[in-house]
């Protein structure tokens, strides 16, 4: 998943590690994103406008490999949902993270998307990559055909193999851990959007104040109200600098650790896909097996075909899906200590600042006396 | 009765975290803190006790002290003396420094947002050789002024419905009109409304503004009959404690008031007979009562005719005031509930991250996820800290001063009344004068003395009333500057605790941050 030569991906004609998504642009319902990318040879740039769909037409084309060996073992770089411009509170709560902020953590999800692609070895070579990154054209918007990644939804009876029990030490481990942390990661995110969401409340409360601190002030030229309004007006600013201070803060949970959870959440859930992908062919193989055994002699060479055929299926996918989940595990630790420590580097950047604007404001105050 | 877990508004859970570098901000509050705190991070609480005192430490520079000298000698000498007072003492004899004993023996008891009027303290009798016979005679001016209230330790007596919270009323003063240098008394709340209504009753005439207790709440003392003990009946009692201490400050800090007899027996006499007059200010509250009032003057039928606009002015700008006082209190009522949701939210995202820390792997990662919890746990106590802080210092000082305009109100109230009966008075002597002269016509000599005697009597009474019109009106104008100064001042302090307060919080904010971010930067 994350073979990551920097910019150097021998099937794209893109450095890798700095496309960016540097724009976003609305026209009545529908958004259109930029994406900037910088030119392997030589000097110069790409520079691409994508709507959803085209980035929805490029995952179906990543999903639709299936002469590439082993293709159900990659866990697929997870693709931000759709973001409706307009949408209530209630369909915005569901992108998390991803639906504050004027889509900036959106644009920069979809740009960590498009960089896992196309820093991925297998996913990389797909012919879509490069065209969705380089083509001035926008990419067909024709349909792909319907595939078995198409479901996510899955039925009940596909639920039930879900709890299949294992073969493999390794991959049952892997499957329980999995479970385990898809679902604490994703109550961290939920339970952090709720942190966020309330400082951001804080701090239109504090806005408010100072807005009605400022009304408070008289015109009149008695200097004894002079003395009054004065101490208003000083007042309205030092709200004025909590609530940048509390804008701040509700920034910084956002763009770091915030994205960084919203990240994580999405890459768990991509590797239980994978892992219930490779579970459903690990049912299938058993079921071959015993065909196989059970075949009349008519049959029996048909189905020692098919076992084979999906024993081979099985046996790549175990190799790619060992080698995505080590590289996962190294990139989950990556992504958290990367998003652990620029949050408390930008938190306590802000905390300091904050906290000069406040002793100037008590300076101010006892000044006044 | 253990005074810190009274003393302690109810969001704070104990911590074992030292109370850091208060004293390094707050000059005279740090020993405050110290005293009478046991758990010592009780900003708020101390914030809500003492506000001006470091103000006025700087208003008198070259004042001295003689409090640690009458303290524990006094407190000693009177017999109301327990424990308690020397505790309120003990930390201001250790903390005297030479120079400015002010600082640290001042700030011991009251100190709450009451507005304190500029004045200095008695000599000692070394400072007494350097000072001018001037600046004594200035003092013993000021001297009225010499009185600290402190309202602590309330205790629950008495069981079920019928129990009700008795508070130490802490008095000290070096003023002659007391019987003793320092002292203490058992209150309830219903001998503070019945302070109240002794003095609205005798200021009526006198243009006064008449510091407002604070109301009544059913619903708040029935949870406290049932048991002191959960958070709410804690925060509750707390904040009533803290409402009581300013409203007998603002009653001491006011000259005319000071000298009321009432307010001297509430203050120093044992046991005071229950108030039993405290119906008006039952269930519908003092605004609403100061609101009916208004109505009636304004129902009057003579209409005052101004030739002052002053008044008129002034009423119309209390009124506009009050608006916007309430405005600004909805809108710090509103920060509060958000701040005590972001404590709860906070607690929550810290219990979560250590559940992901637990499931982890990588034991680096592990361990700065579970020290991640930990910090977001502090932080919790902080926004809780941050919480009472905008509550006890400003929504209170807000609810206050929307108090206050109501008895603003009260006082141009008093002044119509005034009018009104000289108005009626002067309708009264007219009328006697045309009985005298329908009885001068009719020649009945007999009746004809008691008339004139009577015409007399009225005579006197409308110069009096005349006379008391014009001096409640000067007295009114000379309480609005008053009042207009005290608000300022008011307002100024409770700012600097509050920022004080933020202060102190952004410091250990940053403390918190810088030591996680190493435990962040040895995961990989």
């Amino acid at each position: 998943m994350m073979e990551e030569v920097k910019g150097a991906s021998s099937f794209l004609s893109v450095q890798v590690h700095n496309i960016k998504v540097t724009e976003v642009l609305q026209d009545g319902d529908s958004l259109t994103f930029i994406i900037v990318s910088q030119k392997m040879s030589g000097t110069g740039e790409f520079h691409v406008d994508r709507t959803y769909e085209d980035f929805e037409w490029l995952q179906q084309h990543l999903f639709s490999q299936e002469d590439v060996p082993g293709i159900q073992g990659v866990i697929f770089p997870p693709l931000p949902a759709r973001l409706q411009v307009n949408a209530s509170s209630k369909t915005l709560r569901h992108l998390g993270f991803l639906g504050l902020g004027e889509w900036q953590p959106y644009c920069k999800a979809l740009e960590t998307f498009l960089r896992q692609v196309a820093a991925h070895s297998i996913l990389s070579k797909n012919r879509a990559v490069e065209i969705f990154l380089t083509s001035s054209d926008p990419p067909g918007r024709q349909k792909v055909k319907k595939n078995i990644f198409n479901r996510l939804s899955q039925a009940v009876e596909e639920m039930r193999k879900e709890g299949h029990k294992d073969v493999d030490d390794f991959f049952q481990t892997k499957r329980d851990h999995n479970f385990l942390l898809t679902g604490y990661t994703k109550m961290a995110a939920e339970k952090f959007l709720d942190v966020v969401l309330t400082e951001q409340k804080i701090a239109v409360a504090c806005g408010h104040f100072s807005t009605a601190l400022h009304l408070c002030m008289e015109q009149g030229e008695n200097p004894e109200k002079q003395d009054f309004s004065q101490v208003c007006v000083k007042l309205s600013e030092v709200f004025n600098s909590i609530k940048k201070s509390m804008t701040s803060t509700a920034m910084n949970d956002m763009n770091t650790l915030g994205l960084g959870l919203d990240l994580e959440t999405r890459y768990q859930e991509a590797e239980k896909e994978m892992l219930f992908r490779r579970t459903c062919k690990l049912v299938e193989l058993q079921n071959a097996t015993k065909n196989a055994e059970k075949a009349k002699p008519v049959k029996k060479a048909v189905m020692e075909e098919a076992k084979k055929a999906t024993e081979t299926e099985f046996r790549q996918i175990c190799e790619v899906a060992k080698k995505e989940i080590i590289q996962l595990e190294s990139k989950h630790v990556e992504t958290l200590q990367q998003a652990l420590v620029q949050w408390c580097e930008k938190q306590l950047l802000t905390a300091k600042e904050s906290a000069e604007v406040y002793s100037q404001h008590l300076q101010t105050f006892k000044r006044m006396q | 009765m253990a005074t810190s877990s009274d003393r302690n508004p109810p969001p704070f859970p104990a911590t074992d975290e030292p109370k850091p570098g208060l004293s390094d901000l707050l000059d005279g509050d740090s020993d405050e803190g110290d005293d009478i705190f046991v758990s010592n991070r009780t900003n708020p609480v101390s914030v809500s006790r003492g506000v001006s005192q470091p103000e006025r430490v700087r208003e008198e520079p070259g004042d001295l002290f003689s409090q640690e000298e009458a303290g524990p000698n006094t407190a000693k000498s009177n017999g109301v003396n327990s424990d308690d007072d020397n505790d309120l003492f003990a930390e201001a004899q250790s903390d005297l420094s030479s120079n400015t004993p002010s600082s640290a023996a001042r700030p011991d008891i009251s100190t709450s947002s009451g507005p304190r009027p500029a004045s200095s303290f008695p000599q000692n009798p070394a400072a007494m050789q350097h000072t001018s016979l001037e600046q004594l005679e200035e003092e013993e001016a000021k001297d009225s002024f010499d009185v600290d209230v402190a309202v602590t330790n309330p205790e629950k007596v008495g069981d079920g419905m019928n129990a009700y919270v008795a508070y130490k009323v802490f008095t000290r003063s070096s003023l002659p009109i007391f019987k003793s240098k320092a002292f203490s008394v058992r209150r309830r709340f219903s001998d503070f409304l019945g302070l109240y209504e002794k003095l609205s009753a005798k200021q009526t005439l006198h243009g006064c503004i008449i510091p407002p207790p604070p109301e009544k709440s059913v619903v708040g003392m029935t949870k406290v009959k049932v048991g002191m003990d959960d958070p709410s009946s804690l925060e509750f009692v707390e904040r009533r404690r803290a409402a009581l201490e300013r409203y007998l400050q603002r009653v001491v800090s006011h000259p005319s008031l000071l000298q009321d007899p009432d307010v001297r027996e509430f203050l120093e006499r044992d046991d005071l007979p229950r108030a039993v007059n405290t119906q008006t200010l039952s269930g519908a509250g003092f605004l609403k009562m100061i609101n009916r009032a208004s109505d009636a003057v304004n129902k009057m039928t003579i209409k005052m005719n101004e030739s002052d606009t002053w008044f008129e002015d002034k009423l119309q700008e209390v009124e506009a005031e009050e608006q916007q006082l309430r405005k600004l209190h909805a809108v710090v009522d509103s920060l509060v509930n958000h701040r005590k949701e972001l404590c709860g939210n906070t607690a929550i995202f810290a219990k979560s991250m250590a559940m992901l820390g637990n499931s982890e792997d990588n034991t680096a990662l592990s361990r700065a996820l579970s020290q991640l919890a930990e910090v977001e746990d502090k932080m919790e106590q902080l926004h809780q800290e941050q919480a009472a802080s905008d509550f006890f210092i400003l929504a209170e000082l807000l609810a206050d001063y929307i108090r206050l305009l109501g008895a603003v109100r009260g006082c141009l109230d008093q002044r119509m009344r005034a009018w009104q009966r000289w108005q009626e008075a002067q309708s009264t002597l007219q009328k006697k004068r045309e009985a005298e002269a329908k009885l001068l016509w009719a020649n009945k000599p007999d009746k004809l003395q008691q008339a004139k005697d009577e015409i007399t009597e009225w005579e006197t009474k409308v110069t009096q009333y005349e006379r008391d019109f014009d001096r409640i009106g000067m007295s009114v104008r000379k309480e609005f500057l008053r009042f207009e100064k005290e608000k300022a001042k008011d307002f100024k302090s409770q700012i600097i605790k509050y920022l004080e307060a933020m202060m102190q919080s952004q410091q250990r904010f940053i403390k918190f941050w810088e030591a996680f971010l190493p435990e962040a930067k040895a995961i990989a």
